[in-house]
């Protein structure tokens, strides 16, 4: 007992990570719900999490089947292009780096809310919180193998999709 | 081969997990799942942590004594789910205002002693009753929790006290009327002495 860091230092280690994961998955204004959502099951859970545990792919975990049940409330529907954020309108002169997401970000939302579920859960993980293949294939259910494909489809799709050749 | 992808940051994520981190507290509170809501605040004798359990106050603790790790002790003997949640120590931060102000003489705050136990507690819980500004030997506290012989003892109970100023254990000294040990060091404990002489 009492090796298990306070719950504090999860929010501040993992908050960011968690939160682009679920911008990835879900879009902007879904992705603040699901990851109160995820934090909020994450403390209640905290105390039965062992000490051994890796802390951020229980935490994305959390956050998987969150999302899920964002997805199945809204059935499925492809996010309309208003509900892309409207900061971002004000934002498009605004000098960044490259990278950085804010131009050219509405083209990227795009890209990625056109790949399967399977795909942007797998770039998702794997990409944005650097899990290994193995533990997506935990969370995603399948072989390693699998898991492996699917991110590669879907950054294959995104290079094509954006910002290539894709009409704008 | 994993390009870490930056893309889903933004100039705002700072101010966004700012206010997500404070729809969590009040979410945590409501749910019954904040065990231990900490904050500190700046006074006369450093940045001190503050602990609360929904009991009541639970930890106050000094600088010297590493908030991190006792955070850290805290999630191991009371429960890991600690957050940074500043609301519910409000009461006790305005009472310590107060107190370092020179306008208050005594806290009301619901106290959370379940830290001590047996002799240690018995001090403690006798401690408030050393009025402020005045000052007792650890023989006469001893005394006053009917075990004269145990002043010892009683040094060890001030010593492991974990509301220090809130529960004065700064006024307990020496036999001899020097100032004695602190957990938060001398110059705290003479820095809190002077306070109260002077108000």
């Amino acid at each position: 007992m009492g090796s298990k860091q306070p719950f504090e230092r999860v929010v501040a280690e993992h908050g960011g990570t968690v939160l682009r994961v679920c911008r990835v998955l879900l879009g902007r204004h879904d992705a603040d719900d699901a990851w109160s959502e995820t934090f909020l099951a994450a403390l209640r859970a905290y105390p039965d999490l062992p000490e051994t545990a890796n802390v951020e792919a229980w935490l994305v975990t959390i956050a998987h089947r969150k999302t899920i049940d964002v997805l199945r409330a809204r059935g499925r529907q492809p996010v309309p292009v208003g509900e892309l954020p409207a900061e971002r309108a004000g934002q498009a002169g605004q000098a960044e780096p490259a990278g950085a997401g804010v131009p050219g970000g509405d083209c990227l939302w795009q890209a990625v809310r056109a790949l399967p579920d399977k795909q942007r859960q797998a770039v998702a993980y794997h990409h944005v919180a650097g899990l290994p293949y193995a533990e997506i294939a935990q969370i995603l259910g399948g072989t390693t193998e699998a898991a492996r494909r699917a991110a590669a489809d879907g950054i294959k799709n995104l290079r094509k999709n954006y910002p290539g050749g894709a009409p704008s | 081969m994993t390009e870490p992808t930056n893309l889903f940051t933004t100039p705002h994520d700072a101010a966004t997990l700012a206010r997500l981190h404070r729809e969590l507290e009040r979410a945590a509170e409501r749910e019954g799942l904040l065990d231990v809501a900490y904050r500190t605040v700046d006074s006369p004798v450093g940045s001190l942590l503050l602990a609360a359990t929904p009991r009541g106050l639970v930890r106050v603790a000094f600088d010297v004594e590493g908030h991190d790790r006792v955070l850290e002790i805290l999630a191991g003997q009371l429960s890991a789910r600690v957050l940074r949640a500043p609301a519910r120590l409000d009461p006790a931060a305005r009472e310590l205002e107060e107190y370092f102000g020179g306008r208050r003489r005594s806290f009301g705050l619901p106290l959370d002693l379940s830290l001590s136990r047996g002799f240690r507690r018995l001090v403690q819980q006798q401690l408030p009753s050393i009025g402020y500004g005045q000052t007792r030997s650890y023989g006469q506290v001893a005394e006053l929790v009917g075990n004269p012989r145990a002043a010892r003892a009683v040094g060890t109970a001030c010593a492991t006290n974990p509301l220090p100023v809130v529960v004065p254990c700064h006024r307990v000294l020496r036999n001899d009327g020097t100032p004695g040990g602190y957990v938060g060091g001398p110059v705290a404990k003479a820095t809190l002495l002077s306070l109260e002489a002077a108000a």
